[in-house]
């Protein structure tokens, strides 16, 4: 049997290509979308080559929210999983002085994510079937200091997803939440992150695609952070506010 | 970061990048002092530079695969663990493997490993077609077998530029299965026979008991492997005959104390290994993973050796001079009472590439967990194998003397001069090369 194709959105993220081997090693044909998609013709060649499934490159640009449903219209064919990995991290400490750069961050990670999700959804919606992955983040669980501006999106996406996954469900439309925790892309090259707490991106890839077999609804890649976020959302406001994380 | 070599014996700090573009290589290069690193498998401080260690696993993926030729195209960053999870059920195996699938084809390139048909067919390099490496400033080349810079970076060790991609000829197999034959030889004398009277096997290599002493110095368990043939597999194998059963993958969740490792530990695990092994004796169909990966099924292993790392020792001695080098080696390595489980002798086939380790003869490798005495063992197997005018293996060597390196290889002196002239001294370099002087 074959099985159904996968889309990635933000398809040349460390995150999201991991997920497309994932998938394609499954058996799932991949449509990789991304700004200036020819440059991934390695990575498609790749993945052809590795797993022998189709992949194809699509162009795609989050912030152009206008364009969302003529790309979803000439995409091949309606996929049956959509993952949306778009995000951009931005640099809090400028960020937090000026509009234009903080709200390219939160239109990143929310509202253009946000977007092309709910065409997606009224398309799986109308078919009967079909899943969504969104990749939010541990860090819109909590606003902290230094990075609330990405938080702040996120927990709006991750509150999207929530909703979405509500209003699905009888539909059999899926919703699956992942937040990964640290994972070591080129989103966080350079920074020190603690070996224990982070993930590869193939483990993500392998998370994901398990988490979809299995129907799952929030996951967190390494089991620790569940521990983690609970003791972080447990901490009383007064004490938190002075803490320096 | 704290880089080492898989021998854990040699932590640095290092700075280390992971360029993902040419262009972002090219600027590496630039900075000088530069070396490649691909999976960390070398057992010493060949893949770490202080200054600029350049991490190949951002550069990882394959390009084109010709069905007709088995010719493969991939990066350098690729592991032949990819090679063969991808190519393995269409019908292909690597020509060439080490004893761990987690080396990447520029590490199997730039050491030019052997694996255990080097007797019949050579090296890795003997089944490359072509590199593309960039050079000192910043260009790439496409070498092929009739370049010199391409003959000298099979051995070369990441010294005369970073290779970016690699054509690789694939071995058809098929199935997924070896045909072994386990020969007993009660000493060495019987061993090397076995090596010599099996010159037509594809496969041979020997488990060697290198504690044993008196008349079982040396002895082995030769074993002799070829390919199966689907009508060799049983019955129910035939339909998929590349699966093999799923081994499980263990791995070792903190590091051994170092008393999990004596003397008398191993002299007993080479005792049970040799009682088993002798009753095993005869043909046998084997996975290929559990032939050619023994080790690849526990995660890290190095760990077994406690926190202070471990040693490999591996030479290549000429024929002429093996029986009677192995045998003063062996004398000492069993007297010493530190020996390793890990002991392998190899035959090895003529040898083409300028400064690559093998040359036609014999190889013996062991490892042994460093300690106080270690080091004075290891000095004294040195000075054994350069009055045999045997030579040592770089991707092992985590401690070798530069006198000991230029005693034993004159070689050196022509990969220096060609450093020199092509300005590749300054653009790459290793913790590995400023300790030996390369
Ligand atoms: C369990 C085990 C068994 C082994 N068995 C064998 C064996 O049977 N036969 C054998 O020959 N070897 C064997 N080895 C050694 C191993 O095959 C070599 O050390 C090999 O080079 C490791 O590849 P790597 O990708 O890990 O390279 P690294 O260890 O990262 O680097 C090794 C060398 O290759 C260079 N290098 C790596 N990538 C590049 C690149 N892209 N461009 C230029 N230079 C590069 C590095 O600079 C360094 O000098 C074994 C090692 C282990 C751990
Ligand atoms: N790394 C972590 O620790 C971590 C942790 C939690 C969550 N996440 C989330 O995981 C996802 C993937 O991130 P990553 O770690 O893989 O980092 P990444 O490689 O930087 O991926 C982010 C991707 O988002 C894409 N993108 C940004 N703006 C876009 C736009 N307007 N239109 C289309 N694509 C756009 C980028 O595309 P371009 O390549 O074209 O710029 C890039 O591929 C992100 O949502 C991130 O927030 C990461």
């Amino acid at each position: 049997m074959t099985k159904g194709a996968v889309l990635i959105l933000g398809g040349r993220s460390d995150i999201g290509l991991a997920i497309a081997h994932a998938f394609a090693a499954a058996g799932h044909p991949v449509m990789l979308a991304a700004r200036g998609p020819e440059t991934l013709e390695a990575d498609r060649a790749d993945l052809a080559l590795r797993h022998g499934v189709t992949v194809t490159l699509h162009a795609f640009d989050a912030l152009d929210t206008a364009s969302h449903a003529a790309f979803v219209d000439a995409l091949p064919s309606l996929p049956a999983i959509a993952v949306c990995a778009v995000g951009a991290m931005g640099v809090q400490a400028k960020d937090e002085h000026d509009p234009a750069a903080a709200i390219a961050v939160m239109r990143a990670n929310f509202e253009g994510p946000a977007t092309i999700l709910a065409i997606l959804a009224d398309r799986f919606e109308a078919r009967g079937r079909g899943t969504l992955v969104g990749i939010s983040s541990v860090a819109g669980e909590r606003g902290r200091a230094t990075n609330y501006i990405y938080g702040a999106a996120k927990a709006g996406f991750t509150a999207y997803l929530s909703g979405l996954r509500n209003r699905l469900a009888k539909q059999n439309v899926h919703v699956l939440t992942v937040l990964p925790g640290f994972v070591a892309t080129r989103m966080t090259a350079g920074m020190d992150l603690p070996a224990r707490l982070t993930a590869t991106p193939a483990a993500v890839g392998a998370a994901v695609l398990h988490a979809v077999e299995r129907k799952r609804n929030v996951i967190y890649v390494k089991p620790v952070w569940r521990l983690v976020m609970a003791v972080i959302k447990a901490i009383p406001e007064p004490v938190f506010k002075k803490l320096k994380l | 970061m704290i880089l080492s070599g898989w021998g854990r014996t040699t932590p640095q700090a290092c700075r280390v990048s992971r360029p993902r573009s040419e262009a972002e290589l090219a600027a590496r290069v630039a900075e000088g002092g530069l070396i490649a690193r691909g999976a960390g498998r070398a057992y010493g401080d060949a893949a770490q530079s202080a200054a600029n260690t350049v991490d190949m696993g951002g550069v990882n993926r394959m390009i084109r695969f010709d069905a007709d030729s088995g010719q493969l195209v991939a990066e350098a960053g690729v592991w032949l663990a990819d090679v063969i999870a991808t190519f393995l059920p269409r019908g292909w195996f690597p020509a060439v493997t080490p004893g761990t699938r987690f080396v990447t084809l520029g590490g199997a390139v730039a050491a030019d490993v052997h694996g255990k048909n080097h007797h019949r067919e050579g090296s890795f390099g003997a089944f490359v077609d072509w590199i593309d490496l960039m050079g000192p400033d910043g260009t790439v080349r496409r070498l092929t077998p009739g370049d010199d810079l391409f003959r000298w970076t099979l051995g070369g060790m990441g010294l005369t530029g970073v290779i970016l991609r690699v054509a690789l000829r694939l071995r058809r197999v098929e199935t997924g299965w070896i045909a072994q034959r386990t020969v007993v030889a009660p000493d060495l004398a019987a061993a090397m026979a076995a090596f010599e009277g099996n010159a037509d096997a594809l496969y041979s290599v020997a488990w060697i008991d290198c504690l044993a002493q008196g008349a079982a110095l040396g002895r082995s368990l030769v074993m002799l492997g070829e390919h199966a043939s689907v009508a060799a597999l049983p019955g129910v194998r035939r339909e998929h005959p590349f699966t093999v059963p799923a081994r499980p993958r263990r791995a070792l969740p903190f590091d051994a104390p170092g008393f999990a490792l004596n003397p008398l530990t191993v002299r007993a695990f080479n005792e049970v290994y040799w009682q088993l092994g002798k009753r095993k004796a005869g043909p046998a169909l084997v996975p290929w993973d559990a032939y050619f990966y023994p080790l690849d099924a526990i995660g890290n292993w190095n760990r077994i050796y406690g926190r202070r790392g471990f040693v490999q020792f591996q030479c290549a001695l000429p024929l002429a001079s093996s029986a009677d080098a192995l045998h003063e080696l062996l004398k000492v390595v069993s007297a010493s009472g530190q020996g390793s489980f890990l002991a392998v002798l190899k035959r090895f086939g003529p040898q083409a590439a300028p400064f690559a380790f093998p040359m036609e003869g014999y190889t013996l490798a062991l490892d042994f967990p460093l300690h106080g005495q270690t080091s004075a063992l290891l000095d004294r197997l040195d000075r054994i194998v350069v009055a045999a005018g045997g030579r040592f293996y770089l991707a092992k060597d985590a401690r070798m003397s530069r006198e000991t390196l230029w005693q034993a290889d004159p070689r050196a002196a022509a990969f220096v001069e060609l450093r020199d002239r092509l300005g590749l001294r300054a653009a790459f370099a290793s913790t590995q090369s400023e300790r030996l002087g390369l």
